[in-house]
């Protein structure tokens, strides 16, 4: 498609898709949200970037392939998995971290459930972007 | 080939030796369980497996499974280091060391296997193993087809075994096969005796090769003779006979058991016996006479008698021997002279004396002469022959044909090439380096030995294994060289006239065999038609089902959705509707008509775009509902999910001509109706029941406390259900991945 204004309004929107999908990611487990949801918002950023300056554009500003980005989702979501097993617990078991925790205050929760649904997130993105892009390019 | 042996014997390095080692140290080990073993113990080895089904990996060393395992771990080590020197430098020698020590193993853990389930396990694992060394020459059509034939016959009848397995652990109510091996009178009454037996015998006979499936076998040498001598010595074939000689205690004893073991297997032997003598390639020669071993084994197994059972142990053990060793020799055989057709060999004994003298003790006792283990073997064979109590005659004579044949095959195979005629002036064969005459000549070797000593092999396996078939020590009878002026010695001396007549004339009876041989149905060619016909059948039903129409496809489809909703219906009988619309919002009703409007929209425009942007309502109409009934995760993954489907169609849409006029379709139109009716007939059910709350309120209370989420759908995604999402996300990556290579595919050809 072949217009400025999409154009050059993509460029602003895109970027603000993809960091709103990184916050839709991180609050998931307390509000509305998660790796799903940012998976797909990130994509759309993306696929408006391909459609509106080609996706030869689009691959160069993702650098990577995207079917790279899904295998890799797929081998962080396994590890924080496996992660469980270190800890003798049964696998897909979330393991915890709570940094500066006080008596009230559940401080910084760092935990394996976050790294599997980064591993969520980047599934959706990637897959969802190799399939747009190679629909975009081969039809 | 007939470059004759390396000048210079290298090996393969360590991808050559450090196999033999391994089957030398698996070797080693079975030869240090043969005292315990002659003294009547069994060992068992039990870890659980799959402790929910019952099935343990249970392994039990008695006298039949060490037998089998010293005969697989010695002659693989042997033939590993064989074969190093056989395929010396060939660019895929650690693959085929590979394949052949993954088949030893899979077959020492078929004979040691004390669970069904593990049994079968391995005996498929054979089946594949085989497989890949039957067409380790895989540049050669032949080869391919041959390896393919073999793995089609045995894994279809490896799918019977299964289910015979499965009935017979159903039976039993345990998959252990020592517990089930004590069921034995409550089996044979059992009303599934005879499906069971029906099964396995299935499984066994295609494995074993026997007729009418014996077509297999010989084809199976397209694989490199050291394979040959494995697989049709001690293992691959003989998978089949063990589990036979495994379940006879349980199984045996019927009539149906005892006559089709005994038809099946006296109908191999003298068949294959006379295809043997008719072939002129010395491993086709050998291959068929393997079918005969079979058969004569199936025979024996047939009966109960201490006879037949101890006949059995020994023939087991000569024919491995001497069965080993004549492929060896033919492999030194082929390597020195470039050929294995009877009609050009000849004089080979003054050049490779130490080939000749292995093949010379191995057809002796292949014939039966005195003091060879074949001997003992032969007369053991008439005595249980004689103590069959049914048809003797029958037995008996089957036997004494296919051993006079035997004979006569052992001279043409054995005999001729070494000490007839003279080497043509073409050949400068030389003798086999030792690595290549070793394992022949200690083969045969014991074959001489156990002949002059029967008493070493009597005590340490075959009393152990005769046990182990009867469960009683007083059945056993004893090996022995002179047993007296009986029967069997004179069955056994009419063997000798019988087969030498034969060897004389058998040049003339292999173009009378061929003759008559043409008159029968060829099964080979049979198998290839029935191929031919398999593959223009799933054409032409392909051609019928997949027939490229999108439209049939999701036709396809949803008819098939309705008929199951409306069974449904029909089934459990219709809900009462009482819709009641008092409580409907003038928001919900907007929605709805919104989404209907989008339907109906969609239904009948003319324009690609707005058919997109109306079906995008439809979407976009659900998420509303999701938004007004609080689910806000459903109904943005929803609008996202909607978004993304319209830009996807959309670049697809906008590419094709625009849409024909539509035309109604009255089977269309009436399934979406169908479709529509049953659904929402079948909602209302739902909705009508009372809803289980049970575990929205058991997440509702664990979420936060358990997993410290307050947003409980996210958190049964990734914490509570974590393992359902990463088989969902894997699932994701699959279609991704699949439409990529689909939509670079499509370019290649050039279709799009």
């Amino acid at each position: 498609m072949n217009s400025v204004i999409l154009r050059v309004g993509t460029r602003y929107l895109a970027g603000l898709l993809l960091v709103f999908s990184f916050y839709m990611m991180m609050r998931g487990h307390n509000e509305p949200g998660g790796g799903f949801i940012g998976g797909l918002t990130g994509a759309t950023g993306f696929v408006l970037y391909a459609i509106a300056c080609g996706t030869h554009d689009a691959r160069a500003a993702l650098r990577v392939l995207p079917q790279t980005i899904a295998i890799w989702g797929l081998g962080i979501a396994l590890t924080a998995g496996l992660f469980a097993a270190l800890f003798g617990d049964d696998l897909f078991t979330g393991q915890w971290l709570f940094i500066g925790a006080t008596e009230n205050d559940k401080g910084l929760p760092l935990s394996s459930v976050l790294v599997f649904d980064i591993g969520v997130y980047l599934v959706v993105f990637g897959s969802i972007l190799t399939i747009v892009f190679a629909m975009e390019e081969e039809i | 080939m007939a470059g004759g042996f390396p000048k210079e014997v290298r090996g393969n390095g360590l991808t050559g030796i450090v196999p033999v080692l391994f089957a030398a140290g698996l070797f080693a080990y079975f030869v240090s369980l043969v005292p315990n073993i002659s003294s009547n113990e069994v060992l068992r080895w039990n870890s659980a497996w799959v402790p929910s089904l019952g099935i343990d990996l249970a392994f039990l060393v008695d006298g039949l499974s060490l037998t089998f395992a010293l005969l697989i771990s010695g002659i693989g080590t042997l033939v590993l280091l064989y074969s190093n020197t056989y395929l010396a430098g060939h660019p895929q020698y650690a693959r085929f060391a590979l394949f052949l020590t993954a088949f030893m193993v899979s077959m020492l853990g078929l004979v040691l296997a004390d669970d069904l389930i593990l049994l079968f396990v391995f005996w498929e694992l054979t089946t594949i193993t085989s497989y890949m060394l039957i067409g380790f020459s895989h540049e050669g059509e032949k080869s391919r087809r041959n390896a393919l034939q073999a793995l089609f016959v045995t894994g279809a009848g490896g799918l019977a075994f299964l289910a015979g397995l499965i009935l017979l652990a159903t039976f039993a109510g345990t998959t252990s096969i020592s517990g089930i091996l004590t069921m034995g009178d409550e089996l044979r009454a059992h009303a599934l005796y005879l499906p069971i037996l029906i099964l396995l015998l299935a499984g066994t006979l295609t494995k074993s090769a026997q007729v009418p499936f014996h077509f297999w076998l010989p084809n199976a040498m397209a694989a490199p003779t050291p394979v040959s001598a494995f697989l049709h010595s001690a293992t691959m074939v003989k998978a089949g006979i063990y589990v036979m000689a495994r379940v006879h205690p349980a199984m045996s004893g019927t009539d149906v058991w005892l006559w089709t073991l005994t038809i099946l297997g006296a109908l191999t032997a003298v068949f294959s016996s006379l295809l043997a003598l008719r072939q002129t390639d010395l491993k086709q020669a050998l291959a068929y006479t393997t079918l005969m071993a079979l058969g004569t084994l199936t025979l024996f197994l047939g009966q109960e008698s201490g006879y037949a059972m101890t006949a059995f142990a020994t023939f087991l053990v000569v024919h491995s021997l001497y069965k080993a060793s004549l492929f060896l020799v033919v492999g030194c055989i082929d390597t020195a002279t470039g050929t294995r057709e009877t009609d050009q060999l000849g004089g080979l004994g003054r050049l490779m004396p130490i080939t000749a003298v292995a093949a010379a003790l191995a057809a002796l006792s292949m014939a039966g002469f005195p003091p060879f283990l074949g001997f003992i073997g032969k007369e053991l064979k008439y005595a249980g022959a004689i103590a069959v109590a049914s048809e003797p005659v029958l037995v008996a004579g089957a036997a004494l044909l296919s051993n006079a044949l035997m004979l006569a095959v052992a001279g043409v195979v054995a005999f001729r090439p070494f000490w007839r005629g003279s080497v043509p002036s073409t050949q400068s064969p030389q003798e086999a380096p030792w690595q290549m005459w070793l394992g022949p000549i200690l083969l045969a070797g014991l074959g001489a030995l156990f002949g002059i000593y029967p008493d070493l092999l009597q005590v340490a396996l075959i009393a152990p294994t005769v046990i182990s078939l009867t469960g009683e020590v007083g059945e056993v009878k004893e090996l022995k060289l002179w047993a007296g002026i009986n029967v069997p010695l004179m069955l056994s001396i009419a063997t000798f006239v019988l087969g030498l007549l034969i060897y004389a004339g058998h040049v003339r009876l292999r173009a009378f065999l061929g003759r008559a041989f043409a008159v029968l149905p060829d099964l080979d060619l049979g198998w290839d038609r029935f191929l031919d016909g398999l593959k223009a059948f799933a054409k032409w039903q392909t051609r019928i089902v997949q027939n490229g129409k999108l439209s049939s496809y999701l036709f396809a489809t949803f008819l098939t959705i309705a008929a199951g909703l409306l069974l449904t219906l029909v089934y459990t009988g219709l809900p009462t509707i009482a819709v009641d619309l008092s409580d409907v919002e003038w928001k919900h009703a907007s929605i709805a008509l919104l989404t209907i409007a989008g339907a109906v929209l969609a239904l009948f425009t003319n324009s690609r775009i707005a058919g997109i942007a109306a079906l995008g309502v439809v979407g976009i109409g659900i998420a509303l509902i999701f938004i007004v009934f609080s689910a806000p995760d459903v109904a943005i993954t929803q609008l996202l999910v909607e978004t993304l489907i319209v830009v996807l169609v959309a670049v697809v849409m906008l590419r094709l001509p625009s849409l024909p006029k539509a035309e109604f379709r009255l089977s269309h139109a009436l399934l979406s109706v169908a479709v529509g009716a049953s659904v929402s007939l079948i909602l209302i059910a739902v909705v009508s029941s009372p809803l289980d709350m049970r575990l929205t309120d058991y997440f509702e209370a664990t979420s936060w406390p358990e997993a410290f989420g307050r947003n409980i759908v996210n958190v049964i995604l990734v914490d509570f259900r974590a393992l359902d999402t990463f088989g969902e996300i894997a699932v994701v990556v699959i279609a991704a991945l699949s439409a990529y290579a689909l939509l670079r595919t499509t370019r290649k050809g050039g279709s799009s």
